[in-house]
């Protein structure tokens, strides 16, 4: 198929940016999204110009490096993947397709499509941790049993890649659900319940500071997200918050 | 140079016990004034970085990515092993160790593969104790699974996702010590060169990818953990950014390469579609136990579904050959890795590949559904159900097994495999060599470790499922935060050491020159170009089944790709920004010589064992007519490579291996 793609080209952070287009032919159904990036960058690598940075890595949809908002939605027009795994048999031949870093103040452009996520490395800082040092005389995997529910659900919530779907996706560029993950696998296991207090109120504190923004309850976060993070953790994530400020 | 494992003496179930009561130990004061560079956070470089950091070291830690969270160590599906005997079948220690020796076809160190047997439980409670969600019985106690090659349930596993939750806990260790100071983390950060004062390991020479910026950065040690080159073959199950860049700069300044003909070739992975393909997918190990693998018997049924006039559902039982259980009736479909793969090639090489490019065989579940259909059906008292109902059934719980996996499947290749067989195709997966390091895990350069994937020590010549994960935390938690402490032992005297030195001037300098280079080269062909050409000479003829004639003319095409490289690659952009297309370049200039060294090793080992596969060394009659000869008289040694300007020139320095509480034996699964 034939295509034609219209892409956020920024030099650098200080540079203003702007969407160019782009033709790509003989495009196969079967090529991953990327793979189509591929196919314009050797393009453009041939014919002088500079290819189109993009953040990528595992290519399986796990390592939550790429990102990318595709005709309006973080990860693109498929569900439950990653921008890796979106297949071109998703788009027609003929169509135009508009690309895009994902965008919030928390985010800033670092060149193209590329974004600096350190923001959510530094809430992780703040408190998505269990204090415990690696000794070698800890006390045995199954000394405490952990029922397989909250154990399922912990795992559920711990599945988060940390990609920033859910802020690129949301009105308000809230990070509610990637803490709200967090937060939640360890809320749900008794390992966590030591620290739980100022776990919350430290990742929240962060999260405020970063920049993000709050929650309205919209939804679009559980949509966008490749891992299928529910919204019970945003939830989750207050009641916690609420008893840690209740307790002092 | 003499190569010395430093393995300690005594039985072999105290040699780690014993070492660590004798070693040097350094106060909690004098570690504040000691400074540790580690290069990858992956799960041995994480776990390695957080612990050094709670002892009280300083640590720099340095990642290509945007977040250690990113390390390709979460994608590893499986789980890892660790000798609980939670299920009281028969394991320990030993029966970890003897397994791991056997798998990995009698080519490692006895000594650090019972260390790692003896460490592996130790893991899954630290693992547990940092909040990592494993997969739990209705009891509430941890579960375990089976993995390939072994006679018990010794595996730990969170869903299909064993690797990513292990990596997220390592990383939760480690930004609790970046929060507190103690590790500087540098994220989008690339180790260009290790620096070396007075033959020790002093410091690094790294660019900020942001930036274009070239770093120096100095330490008392240097601690490499940038995982596999698996990428040397362009298409692997490695992410796109896996190199071997570090591990090759280090052997360029003076530590040996050891083993790199040994490469796992996992059988599991979705097939090549077409020219475009930039990686390829793995599907877990696990689908064999109740996929049966097939390609039709006749070539006129190849054809037809080639040509999609045929469907393979349409092909009776008759026409079908289960070849994987017609040569292997013992092992059947679970036959380990290397003979799975092999296997698959020797009939796509004899023309039976199922899919346009010729490199496909099918993977089958309809044979368990009906099983397990039945099954059910009896479960649910229907009596006489109809076909359609077992399916039905049967699809259920295949569903509820490997569901996550046919989903992937499905959304990469379109085709519903509950309706048609999967098509599979080997696909290269892990290196088992790497760069060599003795039983404190130094390298052959004083103060410079290795750990994980990029050294050499623990799998032989093929890793058993679920070990990879094991060997990555045992290194970082347990054993190199130990064995680094004696060492560092005699630097407490030492002071900062300065980064104002010729030593840095030099190694800058080298840095500065390669990439000054390759953006004023004005040539006319992308880095892509040369990496894909690589990968096919190495695929072609340093892959599944290599041989003398084929490794000679490897190395000499290799060498060929290699210097029209320096001539004819493009590189745009500047140097001082983001540049990936310059990254990619300085990757792809060190495979091209890690490549040349790798046909070079195999070449020398003729033998075939684990992994390698020499067609020259099979049994030639009896019950084995036809498959791999390992030959310990001549070849029960460990290879490491001395760097010498050319790869082809490299020095082979032979580490024997003793074999003394294990028997070997030749391995059979017919």
């Amino acid at each position: 198929m034939n295509l034609t793609l219209k892409i956020w080209r920024q030099k650098g952070p200080q540079d203003k940016g702007q969407m160019v287009d782009y033709k790509v032919t003989d495009i196969s159904e079967h090529m991953s999204f990327l793979e189509m990036m591929d196919v314009l960058n050797e393009q453009l690598i041939n014919s002088g110009d500079e290819p189109v940075a993009f953040d990528h890595d595992c290519r399986e949809g796990i390592c939550g490096m790429c990102s990318m908002y595709i005709n309006g939605e973080a990860h693109g027009p498929d569900r439950g993947v990653t921008t890796c795994q979106l297949h071109m048999r998703m788009f027609k031949d003929g169509d135009t397709i508009t690309i895009e870093p994902f965008r919030a103040a928390a985010f800033p452009v670092i060149k193209d499509l590329v974004v600096d996520r350190m923001a959510f490395e530094r809430i992780q800082q703040a408190g998505g941790y269990i204090s415990i040092n690696t000794s070698g005389n800890t006390q045995d995997g199954n000394a405490i049993p952990i029922s397989k529910h909250a154990a399922d659900e912990a795992m559920d919530a711990a599945t988060c890649i940390g990609c920033g779907a859910c802020v690129a996706s949301c009105k308000n560029s809230s990070a509610m659900l990637f803490v709200g993950a967090k937060v939640s696998q360890y809320a749900l296991l008794p390992q966590g319940q030591v620290e739980a207090a100022d776990r919350v109120k430290n990742m929240v504190a962060q999260m405020d500071l970063e920049g993000f923004g709050n929650c309205t309850n919209t939804g679009a976060c559980e949509i966008e997200c490749p891992k299928g993070i529910s919204l019970e953790n945003i939830a989750r994530m207050n009641r916690e918050f609420l008893k840690a400020n209740v307790k002092g | 140079m003499a190569l010395d494992s430093k393995v300690p003496k005594g039985p072999i179930k105290d040699k780690w016990t014993d070492y660590k009561n004798h070693i040097d130990l350094v106060n909690p004061a004098n570690k504040r004034n000691i400074d540790i560079i580690v290069v990858g956070t992956g799960l041995a470089g994480g776990s390695a970085a957080a612990t050094l950091a709670e002892l009280g070291y300083n640590v720099k830690a340095f990642a290509y990515q945007d977040s250690p969270r990113r390390a390709h160590s979460i994608a590893a599906q499986g789980g890892i092993n660790a000798a609980k005997n939670y299920q009281g079948d028969g394991d320990s220690t030993y029966r970890l160790f003897y397994d791991t020796v056997k798998g990995g076809d009698y080519r490692s160190r006895e000594a650090n593969v019972y260390r790692l047997a003896e460490v592996s439980a130790n893991i899954i409670d630290q693992c547990v104790a940092q909040g990592v969600p494993f997969a739990r019985d209705y009891g509430g106690l941890l579960d375990n699974r089976s993995f390939g090659g072994v006679l018990v349930s010794r595996t730990f596993y969170a869903k299909g996702q064993t690797g990513q939750q292990l990596l997220l806990g390592a990383y939760s260790a480690l930004n609790r010590q970046i929060a507190r100071g103690k590790i500087e983390m540098f994220n989008r950060h690339e180790m260009l060169d290790v620096v070396k004062v007075d033959g020790k390991a002093r410091g690094i020479i790294a660019r900020n990818l942001i930036t274009g910026e070239i770093e120096r950065h100095s330490a008392h040690a240097v601690v490499i953990a940038s995982g596999g080159y698996g990428n040397v073959y362009f298409l692997s199950t490695n992410a796109m950014g896996s190199n071997a860049t570090a591990a090759w700069k280090i052997h360029k300044k003076g530590a040996y390469f050891a083993n790199p003909c040994y490469t796992q070739i996992h059988p599991t992975c979705i097939p090549r579609s077409g020219d475009y393909q930039s990686k390829l997918t793995l599907m877990s190990e696990s689908l064999r136990n109740d996929g049966r693998i097939w390609v039709p018997k006749n070539m006129d049924d190849v054809l037809a579904i080639r040509e999609g006039r045929k469907k393979p559902t349409e092909l009776s039982e008759e026409e079908r050959d289960y070849y994987l259980e017609r040569r292997y009736p013992a092992f059947g479909n679970l036959v380990p890795r290397d003979v799975a793969s092999r296997a698959a090639k020797e009939r796509c090489d004899a023309g039976y590949g199922v899919n346009a490019t010729g490199e496909a065989v099918y993977l089958d579940f309809k044979t368990a559904i009906n099983r397990y259909g039945k099954e059910q059906a009896k479960i649910s008292g229907i009596t006489n159900p109809s076909e359609a109902k077992i399916y039905e059934l049967g699809q259920a719980l295949i569903e509820e097994k490997y569901g996550n996996l046919f989903q992937m499947y499905e959304k990469i290749v379109d085709e519903n495999p509950y309706k048609t067989p999967m098509m599979i195709y080997p696909a290269t997966h892990y290196t088992m060599g790497g760069v060599w390091v003795d039983y404190n895990l130094m390298t052959t350069v004083p103060g410079l470790y290795c750990i994980g994937e990029a050294n050499f020590s623990d799998h032989g010549a093929n890793r058993l499922g679920a070990s990879a994960l094991m060997q990555g935390l045992a290194d970082g938690y347990f054993v190199l935060p130990y064995t680094i402490g004696n060492y560092l032992s005699n630097d407490i005297r030492t002071g900062k050491i300065s980064t104002d030195t010729t030593e840095f001037d030099e190694a800058e300098k080298e840095v500065k020159n390669k990439i000054d280079f390759f953006i004023n080269n004005n040539g006319s062909k992308s880095v892509d170009y040369f990496h894909k050409r690589l990968g096919k000479v190495m695929w072609d003829k340093v892959g599944m089944a290599r041989t003398e004639e084929g490794l000679k003319e490897a190395m000499s095409e290799i060498k060929a790709i290699r210097e029209e490289f320096w001539k004819e690659v493009k590189v745009p952009g500047t140097a001082a920004e983001m540049n990936p297309e310059l990254e990619k370049a300085g990757r792809v200039a060190d495979f091209l010589e890690l490549g040349e060294l790798f046909a070079k090793d195999a070449l020398d080992r003729n033998e075939s064992c684990g992994g390698h596969f020499r067609e020259e060394s099979v049994e030639l009659d009896g019950e084995q007519k036809g498959e791999a000869k390992r030959n310990d008289k001549d070849y029960a040694y460990v290879s490491a490579w001395e760097y010498k300007g050319e790869p082809a020139d490299a020095v082979l320095h032979k580490e024997e291996l003793e074999f003394k509480d294990i028997e070997l034996k030749q391995r059979s699964y017919k």
